[in-house]
């Protein structure tokens, strides 16, 4: 499966099983997902989910029609060629000393990233910007020492006054009925 | 308002939805479920043997009424043996509504005796499913499973329900209707598009309508056989497609494909116009895609949207329902002729005429099913299986009566034709209801054959027996060097099983036994069983070798067989 990266987002209701529905489209067709967000949206009751795949446009174009037929799916969209603000956030972990933690710091200070936790032997960094940036200040701070690093993926939103996914006007209810109750075991969330 | 159990809400959602009848069988986690049904008469349980029959015998009353097919199961074991029913329902786009008993919610997740994570299994094919953890969900739930099972591209929807849920108690509130904002069908088509497809009819001087079970979901026949007539295309069915035009009419063509006329699959690569109405350009009806109708541009009209450009190039989409496109277009339509285009059918058929039976003293398959559907008159209905006995029953299906061929077309399964042929009976209980059985299929679901009995269905089976897995043991004879591996099996005493079962049973050896014994069949008030012992080794043409083009369709095969070594 040769293309691109392309970024898809989608607004879905937030009701247990809907994840692995979606994500069960992407593995029939043989696709790994590189990257997946998943959080409320501005609309009660939908999460807006943001994706990114790699593979060739027919292709991809195929299975968003597919994850169109998940009931929960309220609208999907390939923003890949749209003018779009794309951004993640990494935590990164680095090894420090006494003597290298300013040039450590100071690195964070040129990406504009902070730190937010000081240990003795290590710092936490905290970053946001695009997939490039992050590469460029993890490939910065590995010669110290990386510990650990965790990466959110892709959250993306089309510039401009456009929503980049609208929740329709509502015509009838997303789902009449509740999800897990209160009190009860919560058979899985949304995963 | 008074509060009645979980159990109960299901049964009053049936009612509401006008459910007649429920296959199902009895197990732990839905046991609420058949302490409800004495107080609901009116709606009728058969009780089946093995779920998967539930399933099918469902799904084949579907097809025929046109409304939701109903089934049941408990939770583990009874879930899981449904699953290879809703796949193929699935596959076929048909709607049928399961509900399955779960394990007690607070042992979910836990393997709880019998627990099985049906919603999880079914999730790649079903349109639909949800797990209930609350009683004032299940009406909803089940208004929401008939909503989507039946509208749109129709489907099999799970609702899976905990024991708890169904004895805990709550008031009976249903919907009036559904709306869900993340599925709105598309019904009409797009008023351009559907003038731009009219427009290349009009262009056209070789068109073809390849119809497809679409046409029979959406009861669009009459619709289509207008629209064949104004412009004078003729019409291929698809094996689902097989009763969306009458067998009898001019322009009827019949089968494409795998086993289809060797005219159709050579006159798809002359068109310059394909119609595919209905129909998903599924591998067995294309070939190579690379090579699939060269000369052709592609109008396709389906109610899925997903179903545009999935196979083949579209040149003009159109998503709707193919009743109500088929209403837009006709007026579109200008009359025409295409009489050059129709003599170079009539001439490829007087040249290869596929379906020719050859003279012999022994029974060939093909000339049982041929006799069958002689002799049953126009209203009777046909459930087949799966492999060359449903091929033969397909190639040879020229009836009139829509609606009326039953049949495993998408996942192909085996042995669907015993459940399917139950579910056909009681959705037209005064109508002839044939199933073509295979003798492998008819040992997968043989069990059934006791409903027969019990519920006094007076279903004719025809075991078209040749001793072999016969679609297999061609493949192994075509492509495999002859080396015949597995397809040779015991059988039992089909009369003897069939007498066991309460049926009866007739054997038959000779040719000329067949006639007299179909019509022995049909005279005979109750289920009879027919096996008839056919030549072994006849092989099913035309045929068009897996991944090659339709151009090297083979009509009739070059040499004959070699006889076989026992």
């Amino acid at each position: 499966m040769s293309g691109r990266l392309h970024t898809i987002v989608a607004l879905v209701e937030n009701r247990p099983g809907v994840l692995n529905k979606i994500a069960s489209k992407w593995r029939q067709r043989g696709f790994n997902i590189e990257s997946l967000t998943v959080g409320h949206s501005e609309v009660p009751g939908l999460s807006r989910m943001t994706f990114t795949v790699d593979g060739a446009a027919h292709d991809i174009e195929q299975v968003a029609k597919q994850l169109y037929k998940v009931i929960e799916v309220v609208k999907i969209t390939d923003v890949t060629e749209e003018s779009i603000v794309a951004r993640e956030l990494a935590l990164v972990k680095v090894a420090t000393t006494k003597e290298n933690r300013s040039a450590v710091i100071e690195v964070v200070d040129v990406f504009r990233a902070k730190v937010v936790d000081v240990a003795t032997d290590s710092v936490v960094v905290e970053a946001t910007g695009t997939e490039e940036k992050i590469d460029a200040l993890v490939a910065m701070l590995t010669p110290y020492g990386l510990k650990e690093i965790v990466r959110t993926g892709r959250v993306a939103m089309v510039r401009g006054g456009m929503s980049t996914v609208a929740a329709p006007e509502q015509n009838g209810a997303y789902h009449k009925y509740r999800s897990a109750g209160e009190g009860k075991p919560k058979v899985g969330s949304l995963i | 308002m008074t509060k009645i159990k979980g159990a109960e809400i299901i049964m009053e959602a049936l009612r509401k939805e006008g459910v007649e009848i429920i296959f199902g069988y009895p197990g732990g986690a839905n046991l609420p479920m058949y302490d409800a049904l004495k107080k609901y008469p009116d709606i009728k349980h058969v009780l089946v043997r093995h779920e998967q029959s539930a399933a099918h015998a469902a799904d084949a009353y579907a097809r025929v009424s046109g409304k939701a097919g109903v089934c049941w199961a408990t939770s583990g074991p009874g879930a899981t043996n449904l699953v290879t029913g809703i796949a193929n329902a699935w596959m076929d786009s048909v709607p049928l509504v399961c509900i399955t008993g779960q394990v007690v919610s607070w042992l979910l997740g836990r393997d709880g005796f019998q627990e099985a994570d049906i919603t999880g299994i079914t999730i790649p094919i079903t349109k639909h499913n949800v797990l209930v953890l609350e009683v004032e969900d299940i009406a909803p739930a089940i208004a929401e499973a008939f909503h989507i099972a039946t509208t749109g591209r129709p489907g099999p929807v799970l609702v899976d329900i905990p024991r708890d849920v169904q004895q805990q108690l709550c008031e009976f509130e249903y919907p009036d209707s559904v709306e869900l904002a993340g599925y709105q069908p598309k019904v009409s088509g797009h008023p351009q598009q559907v003038k731009k497809a009219a427009q290349f009819i009009a262009e056209s001087e070789k068109p073809l309508i390849l119809a497809g079970h679409g046409v029979v979901i959406a009861r669009a026949a009459e619709e289509l056989r207008e629209l064949a007539e104004k412009a004078d295309i003729p019409v291929i069915t698809t094996l689902l497609g097989i009763g969306g035009m009458p067998g009898s009419h001019e322009l009827n063509m019949g089968m494409p494909g795998m086993h289809g006329m060797y005219w159709n699959n050579i006159g798809i690569q002359e068109a310059d116009l394909i119609l595919g109405i209905g129909m998903r350009f599924d591998d067995r009806v294309t070939g190579a895609l690379k090579d699939f109708a060269p000369n052709a541009k592609i109008v396709h009209i389906d109610v899925d949207p997903a179903e545009i450009g999935k196979n083949v190039k579209t040149h003009v989409p159109i998503v709707g329902d193919v009743k109500t496109v088929l209403q837009q277009l006709i007026p579109h339509v200008t009359r025409a002729r295409h009489d050059a285009w129709r003599a170079w059918f009539r001439d490829m058929r007087a040249k290869h005429p596929s379906i020719a039976i050859p003279e012999t003293d022994k029974i060939l398959p093909q000339y049982v099913i041929k006799k069958i559907y002689d002799l049953s008159g126009p209203d009777a209905y046909y459930a087949t299986g799966v492999g060359q006995h449903q091929m033969w029953a397909a190639q040879f299906f020229w009836g009139d009566n829509p609606y009326s061929f039953i049949t495993s077309g998408g996942l192909g399964t085996m042995g669907f034709e015993v459940p399917a042929a139950i579910g056909v009976q009681f959705a037209r209980p005064h109508n002839t209801v044939w199933a073509f059985c295979g003798d492998g299929g008819f040992q997968m679901t043989m069990q059934e054959l006791a409903l027969c009995t019990e519920y006094e269905l007076p279903i004719k089976f025809a075991i078209i027996n040749n001793h072999y897995l016969g679609m297999v043991r061609q493949w192994q004879d075509e492509f495999y060097a002859g080396n015949k591996q597995s397809v040779r099996m015991f059988q039992p005493d089909f009369v003897k099983v069939a007498e066991a079962m309460g049926l009866t049973g007739i054997r038959v050896t000779e040719k000329n036994m067949v006639e007299s014994s179909i019509e022995a069949a049909l005279r005979h008030p109750g289920a009879v069983v027919l096996d008839f012992e056919v030549e072994d080794i006849e092989n099913c043409y035309p045929m068009m070798p897996p991944g090659v083009s339709l151009s090297d369709t083979i009509d009739q095969p070059p040499v004959k067989q070699p006889e076989m070594v026992r």
